[in-house]
């Protein structure tokens, strides 16, 4: 199967996931669903079979509200049963709202506190290169995250230590709970901002597979430096009428929002089947 | 009953202890890695950086990440040994230290130095009299206070292995030497220092010194008091308390930290859920810290043996 499809199914999954819940955050989860698909099906080194494999590629879902977009990934890929993805919050569920380690197969870091997820990062990164080991670790943050100031912390540790085993994703997609980061809180020029911190810095389109993909070797094969890709995306990507709401963060869905669910998801059902 | 030692002394600097211990850990266990936020001159760890600079790790003055960085290095296996004062550990990155540690589920032992008035100087900014509450709030954790070097150097290495989440309270300089080098220290364990008939006494780290100079001047006054040091928190030794509590029909507790979510609190939910009797609490109480010597924040806090002895005697009344 290759990135596109990869991203479609992930897509569906997704949709259907948070259709069946009737509430969640689809606009982050959806902003990010072509990066989950080229790290998991062409970048990572992962067995699903044996998620605590010593020797796994880790991945940190900083804005661990994304988590259903990462559960259907991980279904896809095996981890647990496609079925279990219908869990999503249920009462004693082990697919809750946001990111949990010690609850779905595949998760290696609890996340949900926004800022918390890159020092976790760093910290792996940091902890297998004092063990001699070639693992690599990918941490995702959400633009809206880094209002955070221990972002910034983790930035000047990543960089300190030389983690070149370490590449963030920025998932730039300019919205965050209350309205546009520009209005919230401007975090300014990322780009300048990351080369600041002697961040291995670019930015590319957040939705095409494989520019996702070059972008990642390369960041992977630059040494000495940690790496940021910073991804331009949509928030809602994929739904044309959720794109860029403003209130597209978390969403309850009305009778409407539903028929346009089943819309696409009978169009991603079509994608998928050809 | 421990065979205390009853003369005077002084212990070693609890810093040199530290670094000392973890030079020694790390020599025989490569997970073992220590993190400091820009105070390893004040804990004496730079001779830890010296023999092993890739394992000590000085993270700048950033706790928040430094808790992030230890959940990160526990993922990969390497069980973290992070210091920072009391109040940073806790009260500055509590959220990193409750969720990607502790609700993480991860391997950690957190130091938090100067505990309470042995901040001294550093005043109330830099003096921890909730730490304990904090981290006694988090579930699961395993909270204690050292009472003495011997014994900080000894949990440190028995509970290496262990894991979760534990939290070591320690005054970094010296104290009053209580016990030999053959004591024997099990978290949840209270220690009996001295038996006695009207009263016990429970306290912890600088405390116990205190509970024991309070005991000789009762004993001048016909008073039997039994000394409990209770260096484990949490799990508090519930055994020990309704054993002393049907014994002496009063429980006084002395710390050196709020009255709220410490020792004292721990001690009276189990007395007053499993054997009530009266007690009375020695501890901080509606305070901020501030600057001067500990000899005169004990007395602005009352946190001395004749505070205890006045406790005593109201609650015999």
């Amino acid at each position: 199967m290759n990135n596109k499809q990869f991203s479609a199914q992930i897509r569906l999954e997704t949709l259907k996931e948070l259709q069946h819940r009737t509430f969640g955050h689809i606009g982050g989860s959806m902003s990010i669903v072509e990066l989950l698909s080229v790290l998991y099906n062409d970048i990572m080194h992962v067995d699903p079979k044996n998620p605590n494999d010593i020797a796994r590629d880790y991945l940190v879902l900083s804005k661990g509200h994304a988590g259903p977009a990462l559960y259907a990934t991980l279904a896809l890929k095996g981890y647990f049963p496609l079925e279990m993805l219908k869990t999503l919050n249920d009462n004693g569920t082990n697919l809750p709202s946001h990111a949990d380690k010690n609850k779905t197969p595949g998760i290696d870091m609890t996340t949900g506190s926004l800022g918390q997820g890159l020092s976790a990062a760093v910290g792996i990164a940091k902890g297998l290169k004092i063990q001699g080991k070639d693992n690599r670790v990918f941490a995702i943050v959400g633009d809206g995250e880094l209002n955070e100031g221990q972002c910034y912390e983790a930035l000047i540790f990543a960089s300190k230590h030389h983690l070149d085993n370490l590449v963030v994703f920025v998932d730039d997609n300019k919205l965050q709970l209350d309205g546009p980061t520009k209005e919230v809180s401007d975090i300014g020029n990322l780009d300048d901002r990351f080369r600041s911190f002697a961040f291995d810095t670019r930015r590319i389109d957040g939705h095409n597979e494989e520019i996702i993909k070059a972008s990642t070797i390369d960041a992977l094969n630059k040494k000495g430096m940690p790496s940021i890709i910073i991804l331009d995306t949509i928030k809602g990507k994929g739904i044309k009428e959720f794109e860029n709401l403003t209130e597209n963060h978390h969403m309850r869905f009305s009778e409407d929002d539903n028929q346009l669910l089943d819309k696409y998801i009978a169009l991603l059902e079509g994608e998928n089947n050809e | 009953m421990s065979n205390y030692i009853k003369e005077v002394t002084k212990t070693k600097e609890l810093r040199k202890v530290y670094g000392n211990t973890l030079i020694d850990m790390m020599t025989k266990d490569e997970r073992v890695v220590a993190l400091e936020a820009d105070l390893m001159s004040a804990i004496a760890t730079k001779s830890v950086q010296d023999t092993f600079a890739d394992r000590l790790i000085n993270c700048g003055i950033q706790e928040a990440n430094m808790m992030g960085v230890a959940a990160g290095l526990s993922v990969t296996g390497m069980i973290p040994f992070v210091h920072s004062f009391g109040i940073f550990v806790t009260r500055r990155a509590y959220d990193q230290l409750f969720l990607s540690l502790g609700y993480a589920q991860l391997n950690a032992r957190i130091i938090g130095s100067d505990a309470g008035v042995s901040a001294t100087h550093n005043g109330g900014t830099h003096m921890p009299f909730e730490d304990l509450a904090l981290v006694n709030a988090i579930p699961n954790s395993i909270v204690m206070e050292m009472s003495d070097d011997t014994m900080f150097e000894q949990l440190l290495k028995k509970t290496k292995d262990e894991y979760g989440l534990y939290y070591f309270r320690i005054v970094r300089k010296e104290m009053r030497k209580l016990y030999h080098e053959d004591q024997t220290f099990e978290v949840g364990k209270g220690i009996v220092l001295e038996d006695g008939s009207d009263v016990t006494i429970v306290a912890s780290g600088i405390m116990v010194d205190e509970a024991l100079k309070a005991r000789e001047i009762l004993a001048k006054e016909g008073i039997d008091a039994a000394v409990i040091d209770m260096f484990t928190i949490k799990p508090i030794d519930e055994t020990l308390l309704v054993e002393y509590a049907k014994k002496t029909k009063l429980v006084v507790t002395a710390e050196n930290h709020n009255v709220i979510g410490g020792l004292g609190t721990m001690v009276s939910q189990c007395i007053g859920e499993q054997h009530p009797v009266k007690m009375r609490h020695i501890g901080v109480k509606e305070s901020f810290g501030q600057v001067g010597t500990k000899e005169y924040l004990q007395e602005v806090y009352k946190l001395r043996a004749v505070d205890i002895v006045e406790a005593v005697k109201d609650g015999l009344k």
